[in-house]
């Protein structure tokens, strides 16, 4: 019982974060069809920013700066992100593939760029002291800091749903996902919806750094490992949907924990791959639906 | 439109036999350029390079096999793969473990094995022993992996940058394989010290210089492999695939099929090339394989051109001297400069070095004052009989100019 | 059921039965019975949203739909995949004309004419061009273009390539969804023509918004409204249908479907 609770709990800490990603990518792939692969960098980037504001504020301040961090780690993102859409990104709509392509180039010289500035080697980020030791319910221990991120996640994926579905700014959103010429003509200016959305997906990415954080250390190829499971979720969960997000990343968290208590980490990796392939084959209409007046 | 045929037919319509191929190239179309090419593979850089640079030219031949077949699948067929690092990896290992286990000798283990305490020889390895199996595995078990994989994702419908994100994610768990199952695979290490082959010295440069003149070779097979794949019926119906696979479908045709050929085949030469890189290079390890090689992979091909094969072999060839030549001065700034070109290239000129060929050969034929006029080929000019090449608009390849 | 209809069902190369597609709830297609005979030339028309895409669709296995049984030629349909069925001999187009923009018109037409080539003999080579491709770019105008690429085509010429990568197949059934959307006067009317002579040797089911169209080459026609049947009759009858004008006119929810008379004028 211990085990499974400590299991499930493992798999939750690792879901919220690639749901944090995820959602962040899901925004930009879903609205402007925009596979980021700095997205990663962008993750890479709030950790330092973590990193950069405990070595300002010092040692003895380690619970503010990380609080601090949350917001600034956001705006870092979000600059990013709106830089390398304004740049780069708004030349090569309607080219997903290209997008990959092109914002996995900004990562190469984004992680390089890490690495010049903050060594190769990875950094450690003190802990708060208040996210030390753990919450002891029934003989379990569930440590804070898991229940922190699971919280933080939380906090952001209602936020998150309340904006897009209340707020006059999420309706806009949705109406350029949705149907982007119509909105266009219905007087929304889709380039400005665009852009806020890659701020707010980039902006995530930075609040999950601070998130990761708290798991181990960090470095300049951080994103990387964490990008592709958040893409394998955004694909498993279906596109811009925020509870399909969600669903997907809870379970591939859970079974990603569960698979790696059961055989090897090497192995659940495979054994992941292969039931998302499995999944694949029972979603009877495959990942697209379909224009019935044309075809693609 | 009735009024519009009679007009055809008033000038005469074209005889059956006129039109009775499709509009394209003739096939003898870039023979010049192919022989060219051959001659400066086969002849002059063998007597102008170094016996390192040689060999280091022979790596990149066998990464250009590889690129051959992504701007096969890719270029042509639209499928990005990502993943080519475990086709190129798997035909590697094969060729590794056959040779690793003819330098232990028989009965005896691989030196590796020994080492972390293995006492016999696993499972896996044994069909190994054997060139009959291990040779011909290198390739077809790529091919084998990448039509079952193919066959259930393509399927599903699986496209686009799901597919890209699928084939990249498995070679992230590859590599993780690879590396986790130490006893297996020798872990970070990979497979090194392979020294012989065949009991050839394969450390021996008149060995090495052997292998380089057969590495060029088998690229100009693998070329004109696809080259022959491209132009046939098949080929264009890839591309119809890439533009429009449901108009596809509702011609009769099974998608399905048709983008795990060329899956497999990608596959099937990344194989190929990773087997001919084991023996001149003398190690495989997952560092070669993983999502960054893969990309690079990618990286080739898009800086060559994508849809052309002639540009994906000068893609390789060029990014890996410049690699080689750059990385070695300037190691952070050669990252930086491959990140910016590739920005540069995919953004602002997808069609990569070929498309600035194609621009430039253009702008040559208008300031020749001829209209429509096409460069000819060195030897139809030696020649003197440079037939008229029908500049058909649906030509997929784009002949070589440099 | 009259013998007489038992007759007709005898001869019926497309019986639909109790058709039922549902997106999300909407019932797009309810319960709709829908026969074609061999040799017809059937038009299909009715107001926006009422279905008619979404039956060929249907037929075709673009949409898979709840119930209902698609027979053709007396096989069931329903349940193959897309490629099947166009092997059973049933082909289409789409209202916004789909082909292969990087290849050249020929090529188009002659990779359609292939689709019963086993997989060798298309891997063998760039293959002959079967005469009868030049004879389909004849019949659809387009044989002084052959050699251009499809994308510098007009729109009007688009569609009449895409009915002869149809033709070129020889299906026994032709659904045409809007052929003559977007087309200028004379191409309606060359379009038109062209119908008339492939329903000569073929069935064909039109879908068109045109009335005038409809009026100068329609046989028999069929008018849908609210995914169902409505009626069924000749032009002559459908006109003097008050059902027709209605559902066209009459109640204020359906004043986006134009007037069938309007139409023609504005076309699509």
């Amino acid at each position: 019982m211990e085990i499974f609770v400590s299991q499930v709990l493992a798999g939750l800490g690792v879901a919220s974060v690639l749901l944090l990603i995820a959602l962040g990518l899901t925004f930009t792939f879903g609205q402007m069809n925009v596979i980021n692969m700095a997205h990663g960098e962008f993750i890479m980037a709030g950790a330092y920013t973590t990193y950069v504001l405990q070595g300002l504020l010092g040692a003895s301040l380690v619970g503010l700066s990380f609080l601090i961090s949350l917001p600034v780690a956001f705006m870092v993102g979000g600059v990013l992100g709106l830089i390398l859409e304004r740049t780069l990104i708004r030349h090569l709509y309607g080219r997903p593939l290209d997008t990959l392509l092109v914002t996995w180039g900004v990562g190469l010289m984004l992680q390089q760029l890490a690495r010049d500035v903050f060594g190769a080697a990875n950094v450690q980020v003190k802990t708060p002291a208040w996210l030390d030791g753990g919450l002891t319910v029934a003989g379990v221990t569930m440590p804070w800091n898991r229940l922190f991120i699971i919280l933080l996640v939380t906090a952001a994926v209602v936020a998150i749903w309340a904006f897009v579905n209340k707020l006059p700014n999420g309706r806009q959103m949705r109406a350029v996902m949705q149907n982007r010429p119509l909105a266009s003509a219905s007087g929304i200016a889709t380039g400005r919806v665009d852009r806020r959305t890659f701020m707010i997906g980039s902006g995530l990415g930075g609040v999950a750094g601070v998130a990761i954080t708290l798991l181990g250390s960090i470095g300049p190829t951080l994103g990387t490992s964490y990008i592709i499971d958040a893409f394998l979720v955004v694909v498993v969960g279906g596109l811009g949907q925020v509870r399909g997000a969600v669903l997907a990343a809870v379970a591939l968290g859970l079974l990603n924990a569960f698979v790696e208590y059961a055989s090897e980490a090497s192995i659940a990796k495979a054994l992941l791959l292969v039931a998302i392939v499995a999944f694949l084959q029972f979603r009877p209409q495959g990942l697209f639906v379909r224009r019935t007046r044309a075809v693609a | 439109m009735a009024t519009e045929s009679q007009a055809a037919r008033g000038e005469g319509a074209p005889s059956t036999g006129a039109i009775a191929r499709p509009t394209g190239d003739s096939p003898w179309a870039g023979a010049g350029w192919f022989v060219v090419a051959a001659i400066v593979l086969l002849v002059v850089a063998p007597l102008l390079l170094s016996d390192f640079r040689l060999n280091l030219m022979a790596k990149f031949l066998c990464f250009a096999i590889l690129a051959v077949g992504i701007a096969f699948a890719w270029g042509k067929g639209g499928m990005l793969v990502l993943g080519q690092g475990i086709f190129f990896g798997l035909g590697g290992y094969c060729v590794a473990m056959f040779l690793k286990l003819e330098e232990a000798g028989p009965g005896q283990l691989p030196d590796f094995m020994v080492w972390s305490g293995v006492e016999q020889l696993p499972l896996l390895w044994r069909p190994f022993q054997h060139a009959w199996f291990a040779l011909p595995a290198a390739v077809l078990l790529p091919m084998g992996i990448a039509a079952l994989l193919g066959a259930l994702v393509f399927r599903q419908r699986v496209r686009g940058a799901y597919f890209a994100i699928l084939t990249q994610a498995l070679a992230a768990a590859f590599v993780i394989i690879l590396v986790g199952q130490q006893q297996l695979t020798g872990g970070t290490n990979g497979l090194t010290n392979i020294t012989a082959m065949f009991n050839l010295d394969l450390t021996n440069a008149g060995n090495q210089r052997g292998l380089y003149v057969i590495v060029a070779c088998v690229l100009g097979g693998a070329f004109l492999l696809v080259r022959h794949l491209s132009r046939s019926r098949y080929g264009r119906l890839l591309v119809a695939v890439r533009d429009s696979e449901d108009r596809v479908r509702f011609l009769g045709y099974n998608p399905t099929t048709i983008k795990v050929i060329a899956f497999a085949t990608s596959a099937g030469l990344a194989g190929l090339a990773g087997a001919f890189f084991v023996p001149v290079v003398g190690i495989i390890s997952p560092t070669m394989l993983g999502i960054v090689p893969s990309i690079e992979m990618v990286i080739w091909v898009a800086l060559g051109g994508r849809a052309s094969l002639v540009g994906a072999v000068i893609g390789a060839l060029v990014v890996n001297w410049a690699k080689t030549g750059l990385s070695e001065q300037f190691p952070s700034g050669w990252l930086y400069l491959e990140g910016a070109l590739f920005i540069a290239v995919v953004a602002f000129a997808p069609k990569g070095i070929a498309g600035l060929a194609e621009l430039w050969r253009k702008r040559a034929g208008r300031s020749e004052g001829a209209p429509g006029a096409l460069p000819r080929s060195p030897l139809g000019r030696l020649a003197g009989f440079a037939r008229a090449r029908r500049g058909g608009p649906d030509r997929l390849e784009k002949e070589p100019t440099a | 059921m009259t013998a007489i209809s038992d007759g007709e069902a005898a001869d019926a190369l497309l019986q639909v039965q109790g058709l039922q597609v549902v997106f999300d709830g909407f019932r797009a297609i309810d319960g709709l019975d829908f026969s074609v005979d061999r040799g017809e030339a059937r038009f299909l028309i009715g107001p926006n949203g009422a279905g008619k895409t979404t039956l060929v669709d249907a037929i075709t296995g673009l949409t898979r739909p709840e119930i209902g049984s698609v027979r053709f030629g007396g096989e069931e349909v329903l349940g193959k995949r897309e490629h099947e069925i166009v092997r059973l001999g049933i082909g289409r187009t789409f209202q916004t004309p789909s082909v292969f923009e990087e290849l050249s018109v020929l090529n188009n037409v002659d990779l359609a004419a292939s689709y019963r080539r086993p997989l060798r003999s298309l891997l063998r080579g760039p293959g002959k061009i079967d005469d009868r491709v030049v004879e389909v770019l004849e019949t659809v105008g387009l044989s002084s273009v052959m050699e251009q690429a499809a994308r510098t085509l007009s729109h009007g010429q688009k569609q009449w390539l895409e009915i002869g990568m149809v033709l070129v197949q020889e299906p026994q059934l032709l659904l045409l969804d809007e052929p003559v959307a977007g087309m200028t006067k004379e191409e309606r009317t060359a379009t038109g023509e062209l119908i008339q002579r492939i329903t000569e040797t073929r069935t064909v089911v039109v879908i068109e918004h045109d009335m005038d169209f409809v009026r100068r080459f329609a046989s028999r026609v069929t008018v849908m409204h609210e995914g169902s049947v409505l009626t069924e009759g000749t032009v002559a009858e459908i006109q003097d249908n008050p059902l027709v004008e209605e559902v066209y006119l009459g109640r204020p929810r359906d004043a986006r479907g134009a007037a069938p008379a309007a139409v023609g004028q504005g076309g699509q």
